[in-house]
Parts: C-alpha cells; sequence; structure tokens
C-alpha cells in the first residue's frame, strides 16, 4: 500500500533520511516511534506528498504522492501535529471539505464528534486545541480514506478522550486501510497498534509485528541474577528488574513498549539478533 | 523465579471471554460479539481480537458460522474450564504455594476459606 525505498531527505544543511526503505500494508495500525527531531512528521509528509524527497521513491496507493493527483489526494488523510481550523462553525467545514473526500459519511462524522462530546453546533474557534483535535480526528475517519496518517494524536487529548480515540480507532480499521500514528505517547496506544517501526538516525532501526515481537521476546520482572545479567535489556524496577529476555518457553508475555523501545535505541544489535537468526 | 507480570493481550481477552463463558454471561449456542464490537468495548486492535478468536476454535470453545458470527460451542464450558485450570495450575498455583511456604501456612488453613469465599460470592 505504501513504499518508500532510498528515501533521502534534508531540511537545507540537516539531512534526515539518509537511505530509508519501509514498506506498509493494508489492514494494519502501525506505531511509528523515534526520538525528537529523527524525522517521524518529516516522514509522514512525504507519505503524504507535503514534502518531497530528494532522492529514492515514494508509492503511496500506486501513486507518487508528489504530484498530488486528485485521485491520490481524495484517499489519504493526515492528521498533522499543528494544525490551523478556520474560524467557522462546524456544520461550514464539513461543508467546505467534505465534498473532496468521496467517501465521506456525515452519520459516521456525527458519531465520532458525539463519542467526544463535541456538540455539532460548535464554533471552531471557541474550542481547545484538545476539542479542535477530536473535531479533526473525526473528520478524517469520517473521510474514509485508504490511507490515515495521524501525528501524535494523543497529544491534548483528556484521559476520557484517549479512550475514546482508541474506540474510534479500533472500529475503524479493516483489511483495505492503513493507519500510521506517529507517537511518544507509547501507552496511550499500546494496544491498539500491531506493527511497531522505530526510525534513528535516518533510517528505520526497527520494524516487526507486535505478534512476532511476543513471540520471540518476553518482557518481565526477574529475580534472578544469573537471568538479569544475561537479558537482552535491563532496567531496575520497583521490585527485581524489568528485562527483555528471548522467549525460549512459548507463553507470550505482554509486550511493555516503552521497554522495547529503550532497549532498541540503547542494544539494538542484541535485539536485532533475534529477529534476524 | 519468574512473575507472570502479564500475558500478551490476545491471551488476556481469551481470558475474559472464557470467564464470560464460565459466569455463563454468554451461553452456549449463543452469539459472541463480533471481533469488531469487542475490540471496541476493549479499546484494542481488530487483529488481536482475531487472534484470539481463532486461538478459542483451535481450543473448541467458540465457533465461527460463516456470515453469522461467533458462537459459544456446546462443549465450551468444559473446554475453557479445563484450559483456564491448566493456566492455573501451571502458572498462578505455583506462586500462591510459594507464598504459603514463606509464610508457613498448609492447604488445610485453606479449606474455611475457600467456602466462606464461595458462600459470599457465588451462593
Amino acid at each position: 500500500m505504501i513504499q518508500i525505498q532510498n528515501l533521502h531527505f534534508g531540511y537545507r544543511k540537516k539531512k534526515i533520511f539518509t537511505g530509508l526503505s519501509l514498506k506498509l500494508e493494508a489492514g494494519h495500525i502501525y506505531g511509528l516511534l523515534g526520538k525528537n527531531g529523527t524525522g517521524k512528521s518529516t516522514l509522514l509528509k512525504n507519505m503524504a506528498g507535503l514534502l518531497f524527497p530528494k532522492e529514492g521513491n515514494v508509492s503511496v496507493l500506486g501513486f507518487n504522492p508528489a504530484k498530488r493527483q486528485p485521485a491520490f489526494l481524495q484517499d489519504i488523510f493526515m492528521v498533522p501535529e499543528e494544525f490551523y481550523l478556520p474560524d467557522v462553525p462546524i456544520e461550514q467545514l464539513v461543508k467546505h471539505t467534505a465534498p473532496f473526500y468521496p467517501k465521506f459519511n456525515d452519520d459516521q462524522f456525527n458519531r465520532f464528534i458525539t463519542e467526544f462530546d463535541i456538540p455539532r453546533s460548535n464554533t471552531l474557534q471557541k474550542m481547545s486545541y484538545g476539542q479542535k483535535k477530536k473535531v479533526l480526528i473525526s473528520f478524517g475517519l469520517a473521510c474514509n480514506t485508504s490511507v490515515l496518517l495521524m501525528d501524535e494524536p494523543t497529544n491534548g487529548l483528556d484521559i476520557m478522550s484517549k479512550s475514546q480515540f482508541r474506540k474510534v480507532i479500533a472500529g475503524c480499521l479493516d483489511e483495505n486501510k492503513c493507519i500510521v500514528i506517529s507517537t511518544h505517547q507509547v501507552k496511550d496506544l499500546e494496544s491498539l497498534i500491531d506493527r511497531v517501526t522505530i526510525i534513528d538516525e535516518g533510517r528505520i532501526l526497527f520494524d516487526q509485528t507486535v505478534d512476532d515481537i511476543t513471540r520471540k521476546l518476553s518482557f518481565h520482572i526477574s529475580f534472578d541474577n544469573d537471568e538479569i545479567k544475561q537479558a537482552l535489556f535491563r532496567e531496575p524496577s520497583l521490585r527485581g528488574s524489568a528485562v527483555i529476555t528471548r522467549n525460549t518457553l512459548g507463553d507470550e508475555s505482554k509486550l511493555d513498549l516503552e521497554l522495547l523501545y529503550k532497549a532498541i535505541v540503547l542494544n539494538g544489535n542484541a535485539i536485532k539478533s533475534v529477529f534476524n537468526a | 523465579m519468574q512473575f507472570r507480570e502479564s500475558q500478551a493481550i490476545y491471551l488476556q481477552i481469551a481470558d475474559y471471554v472464557c470467564e464470560k463463558i464460565l459466569l455463563k454471561e454468554w451461553k452456549v449456542e449463543e452469539r459472541i460479539p463480533s471481533v469488531r464490537e469487542l475490540a471496541v468495548q476493549l479499546e484494542v486492535n481488530p487483529n488481536t481480537v482475531m487472534r484470539t478468536y481463532e486461538f478459542l476454535q483451535q481450543q473448541e470453545i467458540i465457533h465461527n458460522q460463516r456470515g453469522i458470527g461467533y458462537f459459544v460451542s456446546p462443549t465450551a464450558l468444559k473446554n475453557a474450564q479445563q484450559y483456564r485450570k491448566n493456566d492455573f495450575v501451571e502458572k498462578d498455583l505455583p506462586q500462591v504455594f510459594r507464598t504459603m511456604y514463606l509464610l508457613g501456612m498448609e492447604p488445610d488453613e485453606l479449606k474455611p476459606r475457600f467456602d466462606k469465599f464461595k458462600k459470599q460470592h457465588f451462593a
């Protein structure tokens, strides 16, 4: 659905991507993780046709995003982290914007904003950042595009809204849809994503399905000094040490995304050797 | 010595479904929530619920009627009980035994407490 080959990109003198390749398929929710400034947003913008690669190929739904063809634009939606919404009632926003998206479904939009507790009669200017974001997320989902890109969608959402967000996303994934969520709030999305993609220093550092991760790695608390010493990654916790080891028993433990992320960034080769074997 | 911090989400959902069946909230031959409905309710990826449902089909706890949905199998009670029992005996019981050993407790002490618990919660 989305194919990126040998992507090079930079802002003036600052190089962001130096030969990044990635393939994203329909039917999944991808969690895009990486340190600040590693280019998560830049990558999403390259997919959406908002930035153009210096070198390499980006293909989304069979289109070259940079050409910004209408058939492409009506089947992709991006919820950016920073956005501008005009000072109009929600009703007008829908009236003026929805016609660009042939699969827009007004009933769905109503359902989503109701779920988020936003009255449809509201005007956008009087809303907080979080409320505006919820309108944008609801609108993006109701467009029913095949590709949905979201940059830090849970930033600015209160506790109830995060839960509503997960419900809404869980309900809209289908086998023809590809959802990419970039985030730092891993706890918000741990149960939602089924594929983890980590970028660092301009490349893809790690890209595996959650199923494969929990099949091959075990996340648990250990008190066994030998095991702690031999663990692929360890971190002291209140009781014992939180460790990542090879999963040798066959029991699958719950993925600790935060721990995995730290392990990949600090000791990536040890973790990757488990997957390359 | 390992603490079973928590199992993979798909197994946690399997426990949830088994519990519904064992408590008879979901009855034999009745339709259970669809993959999407349960994913929304539990706020998890629908692919994860799909994996749970495939797993529970292998255990003959639920079955799929093409185009209609998933149903509680006739053998569900027996199989769900067996599945949860194996899990409990292998994983939870050793923890209980370890604590009992540390505290110098014997199984006889448990019997009256267990009877009282059943009376309080399930009578």
